[in-house]
């Protein structure tokens, strides 16, 4: 049908040509290569000045490493509160976002997917809410309650903000792979007197998996690199999450930047997104796909 | 019907906590925004009610204007070319040969790293002393000696627009390539039949069948520029002479650095404004091409 039409319709446009063994396909290997070299030199050359000295890393520039040296990167594990501190503060909001997130969102999405609740369009569009109204804007308000509660330099306050911004996606989500699954064997375990939560636990969950590790690989990846937020509600040196950290080593103890500590500390900050995306990208792809745009 | 009042019920339960959550910590904030806009709240106090006094203040200050427009000016030219771009790696790697796999990963790569993390490697590339980006250009050329990109704003601006199209380039491909990977494959091949070039081809079959993802992520990507903050805080401070502000930078300024909470909260209202118009869209366009 149409795409006969639309066959037509482009040979009407376009000339009549002999196929051959296109040399196009030797021109698209060449264009992939320059591609991934131009995409990995920018992390490829900042891994090179981390692992030199202190003062080659401060020199001309140069493509490859003219030293070998870890003192950059042992500069930066004893940076101010200490290198443990950050990745210690980073890890534990991202862990609680992780779990705040699963908790709210996986009831929620079975809620939503599974039970036929009057005015359920208003709940769901009340969940998406925080995808229309910017966090970026709430932060002044947020910030004044949360010093009310002893919430500001705690990551727990921190875990809150990366929760709200999760939420929506994870919710959009959970309730997107609960429909997938058959009423069929809900029906059955209904039959058998299996109550709402334990189906949620038993066989919602487990059949859920993918839809789980999506969510959590989300919302690790999000609270780790999340700046604004941070930058507003850490304000003490104990307190500051990686991202801080970076701003914090480039502006130095001197005045002066620092750069080797600088490219040890961007590196460091890489590494667990990058680890964790090599592991699951599988997953990250298709959560990109099904909230981004469906 | 006592069994589907208690379905109802259950239903509710499960629901409960998150929505209390989203009310708690979204739209009570909302509440106190809208309210504290109406004040002259700082950090000394204040608070007295003021009515609209802010937004009128807002409609006369250049400083917020200049800022927004820069920040439209930032989305307006950074989204085509994020797309064209993004649909252009998409073109080249749509096929799953394993080369072409591996194109995508590792354009993929700079996608899930902070904003922080390549603000600051782009940082150090673009540095007059240190930076391997001036040196390439001089090496080529382009350049007789390597330029200072944080001292004017056109060059800043630039040098924001590069860092951030090697860290997001990726993520419009993604989607394009599963949109491009989703058309019929009997469609392209009838075409080819029929001796259609490469360029008809993609004129004419790929990009109207693409049409709606092209659209979906040309919303999100502009939905993000709108709100940038990271990579002019890290790389321009605002600087020169606050020519660099964002829409967000000039009310993190106002909050956090002058505490003029009221007005602020006055700018973050129209901010939120201006947001929701184009993630009203996006949602319908979404729920749209769910039911399709």
């Amino acid at each position: 049908m149409s795409a006969a039409t639309i066959a037509t319709e482009s040979v009407a446009f376009a000339p009549r040509r002999r196929r051959r063994v296109p040399p196009s396909a030797y021109l698209a290997v060449a264009a992939c290569v320059a591609v991934m070299a131009i995409m990995a030199a920018p992390l490829v050359f900042s891994f090179f000045a981390s692992i030199e000295t202190v003062t080659e890393t401060s020199s001309a520039p140069h493509c490859l490493p003219h030293s070998f040296s870890l003192q950059n990167y042992l500069k930066v594990a004893g940076y101010q509160a200490g290198l443990a501190t950050y990745v210690g503060n980073s890890t534990l909001v991202a862990l609680m976002t992780i779990v705040a997130c699963i908790a709210l969102a996986a009831p929620a999405g079975y809620g939503l997917a599974r039970f036929s609740t009057y005015g359920k369009e208003i709940a769901f569009l009340i969940l998406l809410a925080p995808m229309m109204i910017p966090y970026q804007a709430l932060l002044t308000p947020l910030y004044l309650d949360f010093a009310k509660f002893g919430l500001v330099d705690s990551r727990i306050g921190l875990a809150i903000v990366h929760t709200i911004l999760q939420l929506p996606f994870s919710v959009y989500l959970m309730r997107n792979a609960f429909e997938a699954i058959p009423r069929e064997i809900e029906e059955a375990a209904m039959i058998d007197g299996c109550s709402a939560s334990r189906r949620l636990a038993y066989i919602f969950l487990p059949l859920a998996v993918p839809g789980l590790v999506t969510v959590a690989l989300f919302a690790f990846i999000n609270s780790w690199n999340e700046f604004l937020a941070a930058l507003v509600f850490m304000n003490r040196e104990f307190s500051f999450t990686v991202p801080i950290l970076l701003v914090s080593v480039r502006t130095g103890d001197h005045g002066a930047v620092d750069w080797g500590a600088l490219q040890a500390s961007i590196i460091l900050s890489i590494i667990p997104c990058l680890v964790v995306y090599l592991a699951l990208q599988r997953y990250y792809i298709s959560g990109l796909l099904s909230g981004a745009v469906k | 019907m006592r069994a589907q009042r208690s379905r109802q019920l259950q239903g509710w339960l499960f629901i409960g906590p998150a929505l209390l959550f989203v009310a708690l910590f979204v739209l009570v904030p909302l509440a106190q925004l809208v309210a504290t806009s109406l004040t002259d709240r700082s950090l000394l106090g204040g608070g007295r009610f003021i009515g609209v006094e802010n937004y009128l203040r807002i409609w006369r200050d250049a400083s917020f204007w200049r800022a927004l427009a820069f920040t439209v000016q930032y989305t307006i030219v950074l989204t085509p070319i994020l797309m064209g771009l993004g649909y252009a790696l998409a073109l080249l790697t749509f096929d799953n040969t394993p080369l072409k796999r591996l194109t995508r990963t590792i354009v993929f790569v700079p996608v899930i790293i902070g904003l922080s993390s390549s603000s600051l490697l782009w940082f150090w590339l673009l540095d007059e002393q240190v930076g391997l980006f001036n040196k390439l250009l001089v090496d080529l050329h382009v350049l007789k000696e390597p330029i200072v990109w944080f001292v004017s704003a056109d060059l800043a601006f630039w040098a924001v627009v590069i860092s951030i199209t090697w860290k997001v380039v990726g993520f419009g491909m993604v989607l394009f390539v599963s949109g491009i990977q989703s058309i019929n494959p009997d469609i392209v091949e009838a075409a080819i039949m029929d001796g259609a070039s490469y360029w008809s081809r993609v004129r004419l079959i790929i990009l109207p069948l693409t049409r709606r993802i092209l659209l979906l992520t040309t919303l999100v990507s502009a939905i993000g520029s709108m709100l940038a903050f990271d990579q002019f805080y890290i790389m321009t401070s605002g600087a020169p002479r606050g020519q660099t502000f964002t829409a967000v930078y000039w009310i993190y300024q106002n909050s956090f650095v002058s505490f003029k909470l009221g007005y602020s909260s006055a700018l973050s209202v129209v901010l939120t404004l201006v947001i929701l118009v184009l993630a009203a869209l996006q949602i319908a366009l979404t729920v749209r091409s769910e039911a399709a």
